[in-house]
């Protein structure tokens, strides 16, 4: 009796203690936490800037999922691009309109053959340790993402530098890749070949550096607020896992005038009615861009009120046509099923988000040269017609040119997802009523999908691509070129292999252009090698009076120079 | 009694074998591997990344170290969070998962058994219609719906409550009413049934007869009878709740242990799947063995039947 009853208050104190720790818990929790590194958030008018101070200016943003890492030679997802962005600088940084500008490089000279850069670096930019940010942080941050051990992703943004991939394949050593620190404000490439983007391609975060003694011998050192040291313009002061981040004002950063955001809280919430809830209670600021997006049943009405924006960005959605097995190895088949879909029904009525009938691969927000986009240079509505009767005759044609007395049984793969479920029933709907053709659909989870995708098992796939630098070689060779592990569909024409290898070699950006041009007219109005549908875009949402908060050229949020009015 | 729970710590132990083993095949004869991205890279960075994950081990070989690994108290390392060891990130996210967990179980105790016992004491008449209404509305509306509709009408619209995260006591509010609904309906009618049968018994007849007072009856006598089958589910409903529950926490934004059920296996993160999976699986067995124990020390039947069956 009386085991029983000590048990009893036992448990009612245990019960009533862990509620007492819950709620007291959850109030230390959130109250931002005192900064272990110098610098509180705060600025208590330090600052030489005869500005009032006013309060804090804050702007906060969801992400749907948590960046796994801040090391930015691990970043794989536009999450963790967010955030990096305010934390690391490179050499040269992309400005919102996807141009690349000078951060931390001062100068640079190139050498008459293309393939020699050398930068000089400012000499007032710091790690957030106290140490100064120099050449040889640079040399060692480009060794360590090539390294085998680090096992990076992106290492192969980096392969444009003498013997990177032969380091990283492990036949050459650390000290032959074409990277070298002169002095410790001067750092000179050596790359394989003249590659008139490259100015371009080191904004990517693979190209930021990170501070050796902070990362030696800590394989987490980028997992912990305590731990993490960074040069950009923001420092992280609060990191709760799968809860939120908050990032303040770097005192020591050497252009800080320019950054007016005093605090920027990034809360972690996956579910997309959450987001636009916690938008419409004004607990965040943004919505879109890969910072959040806007519920897709919401789109409507949101654009319709002006509540929200449409920005083109850097991403093509298309379907792969698997050329390696019957019927679509026949050119004519393809461009059957090509010419048979009306696009804009499908943006009208389906995605609803303003989006671009696609004719080809290269979206409409990658720069061209002379200050026009490529699209604006070559324009894709030449390539072909949507146009239903020259369809269903080429499509005869290729039935008989096969040997195929009607049209075979074939399958429309795509990955699970309510919105590319929708858009591939309405396709289906549209080949049977203009084609007279039955196509099954098939749904797989991503990671099957991508597997099936990669061992050709598929008739057609759907496919999309989104930009990793700012440059129409990255929406061309990658996707088709015989050579490119992305493409699923085993398009093959040597004529264009040749193009794409002339572009990257060529030292006039004009002319590379021009090639990648051909090479892209040839796969599509000729071998219609995929079949483009449209050129994606965001919505965005933001709150009144935040200025320089948008949606760069590849559809992220790029906040880093915002400011509160 | 002793014989009683070495036999239940056994059997526990011997489940947990089985389920181990289970997971760590059937995970391996799922199409799709951890190292999937849209961008194919080199053969050369594929082989990087399998190395550093030991997948080009021989699968016992892999087997074999895991277990050795889970008698030191080691999960493993997160695959897909590459820094962050799986004891780590389920440190990390129970907290949260344990803290609406506990307040939504007090709150299914005390709601639940409230309900019940007033369907009970006035069986039949309008009291008990309505509180069997309203547990069957719990039961019925699935989480999926009720928290949104909770959070647009009273944060969103009504703004009583935030729209998401645990930062104060108000917070837990709407979670867990999401969170409790159908436990509080379970046990409701749980208590009401056992309770009808227990006022009809003999002891407590006799206790009126003795003169006892109505309040007092219910308090000492038919309560402490009708919660046998409480404790029981108790036991189930624990585990269940304080591992988090996917969708309240998606909706809530609450960075508990949820999840992770559901996105180990979308991004096929083995050593994650087996940790969560291998801790809800002792969190669980551990629970309704202790809910065993209780209803042993609570019901004095059951020692007493109990130790005769062991003889």
């Amino acid at each position: 009796m009386r085991l029983r009853n000590l048990l009893t208050v036992m448990l009612t104190l245990v019960l009533v203690g862990s509620l007492l720790a819950a709620c007291t818990g959850g109030n230390k929790e959130s109250s931002p936490s005192a900064s272990p590194s110098a610098g509180s958030s705060s600025e208590p008018g330090a600052s030489s800037s005869p500005e009032p101070q006013g309060p804090p200016k804050e702007f906060r943003f969801t992400l749907g999922s948590e960046p796994p890492s801040l090391d930015p030679a691990l970043y794989t997802d536009a999450q963790s691009h967010i955030v990096g962005l305010g934390l690391f600088e490179g050499l040269y940084r992309l400005d919102p309109d996807g141009n690349a500008v000078p951060a931390l490089a001062e100068s640079y000279e190139v050498s008459d053959d293309g393939k020699t850069y050398t930068f000089k670096l400012r000499k007032d930019a710091k790690w957030t340790n106290g140490d100064p940010v120099t050449a040889h942080d640079f040399e060692y941050s480009w060794k360590r993402i090539l390294a085998p051990e680090t096992a990076a992703d992106y290492a192969y943004m980096l392969f444009y530098l003498e013997n990177a991939e032969q380091y990283n394949a492990g036949e050459a050593s650390a000290d032959q890749v074409g990277v070298k620190a002169l002095d410790d404000y001067t750092l000179e490439v050596k790359l394989i070949s003249a590659t008139p983007y490259f100015l371009d391609i080191i904004t990517h975060n693979s190209y930021w550096p990170v501070n050796k003694n902070a990362v030696e011998g800590k394989p987490d050192w980028a997992t912990d607020v305590k731990t993490l040291v960074t040069n950009g313009p923001f420092k992280l002061t609060e990191w709760v896992h799968g809860g939120k981040l908050v990032l303040t004002k770097n005192p020591d950063y050497y252009a800080k005038d320019k950054i007016n955001f005093d605090i920027v809280t990034i809360t972690l919430v996956e579910e997309d009615s959450t987001v636009f809830n916690m938008f419409q209670t004004d607990q965040i600021d943004w919505i879109g861009a890969q910072a959040g997006s806007v519920p897709t049943d919401q789109v409507e009405q949101v654009l319709q009120s002006g509540a929200g924006q449409v920005k083109a960005i850097a991403s093509t959605y298309y379907y792969l046509y698997n050329t390696t097995k019957k019927p679509f190895n026949n050119v004519k088949i393809r461009k059957a099923f090509s010419m048979a879909i009306d696009r804009q029904a499908i943006i009208d009525n389906v995605t609803k988000a303003n989006q671009q009938p696609a004719f080809a691969l290269v979206p409409p927000s990658i720069r061209g040269t002379d200050g026009k986009s490529f699209r604006e240079m070559y324009p894709d509505s030449g390539y072909f017609q949507e146009n239903v009767e020259e369809a269903k005759r080429l499509l005869a044609e290729g039935l008989q040119e096969e040997g195929l007395s009607q049209f075979p049984q074939v399958t429309l793969l795509y990955n699970t997802n309510e919105g590319h479920k929708a858009i591939a029933e309405a396709i289906v709907d549209q080949w049977r009523k203009n084609l007279g053709v039955e196509v099954k659909l098939a749904n797989q989870e991503w990671g099957t999908f991508l597997e099936t995708r990669d061992a050709q098992q598929f008739d057609i796939a759907r496919a999309g691509w989104g930009a990793d630098f700012n440059h129409p070689i990255n929406f061309s060779y990658d996707l088709i070129h015989s050579k490119s592990g992305n493409n699923d569909g085993r398009y093959a024409n040597s004529r264009v292999d040749e193009l794409l290898d002339q572009a990257i070699l060529s030292t006039d950006e004009k002319d590379a252009m021009a090639k990648i041009a051909e090479a892209e007219k040839i796969a599509i109005a000729d071998d219609m090698a995929v079949l483009p549908i449209y050129y994606y875009t965001t919505v965005t949402m933001v709150k009144p009076g935040f200025v320089n908060v948008v949606s760069d050229y590849a559809g992220h949020l790029n906040w880093v120079y915002g400011d509160k009015q | 009694m002793v014989r009683f729970i070495v036999r239940k710590f056994l059997f526990m132990i011997l489940s947990l074998y089985v389920l181990v083993t289970a997971t760590f095949v059937l995970m391996n004869a799922v199409p799709g591997s951890p190292l999937q991205r849209e961008k194919a890279t080199s053969p050369q960075i594929q082989k990087n990344l399998e190395a550093f994950y030991g997948l080009d081990k021989p699968l016992i070989q892999q087997y074999g170290v895991y277990l050795k690994n889970l008698l030191q108290f080691d999960l493993g390392i997160s695959m897909k969070k590459r820094f962050y060891s799986v004891n780590k990130i389920i440190n990390d996210s129970f907290k949260y998962s344990l803290r609406l967990g506990i307040v939504s179980i007090i709150t299914s105790v005390v709601a639940g058994c409230t309900l019940g016992i007033i369907a009970a004491l006035y069986h039949r008449r309008f009291l008990d219609n309505l509180s069997m209404v309203l547990a069957v509305i719990g039961l019925a509306i699935p989480s999926m719906v009720m928290a949104p509709v909770l959070q647009y009408l009273l944060a969103v619209k009504l703004r009583i409550f935030k729209v998401a995260g645990l930062d104060g006591p108000l917070d837990y509010v709407l979670p867990t009413i999401a969170l409790s609904s159908v436990s509080i309906a379970f046990i409701a009618r749980l208590i009401r049934s056992t309770m009808i049968e227990v006022l009809h018994a003999d002891y407590i007849r006799t206790a009126k007869a003795k003169g006892l007072a109505g309040h007092a009856i219910v308090w000492r006598h038919c309560i402490r009878n009708s919660m046998l089958p409480v404790v029981t589910y108790l036991g189930y409903l624990t585990a269940n709740v304080i591992t988090g529950s996917v969708i309240i926490e998606a909706i809530f934004a609450i960075p508990g242990m949820g999840k992770f059920f559901v996105q180990s296996v979308v991004d096929r993160d083995y050593p994650l799947i087996m940790g969560i999976t291998v801790f809800y699986a002792v969190l669980l067995m551990v629970c309704r063995f202790l809910a065993d124990i209780a209803y042993a020390l609570v019901d004095p039947r059951m020692r007493i039947l109990g130790s005769k069956v062991e003889r």
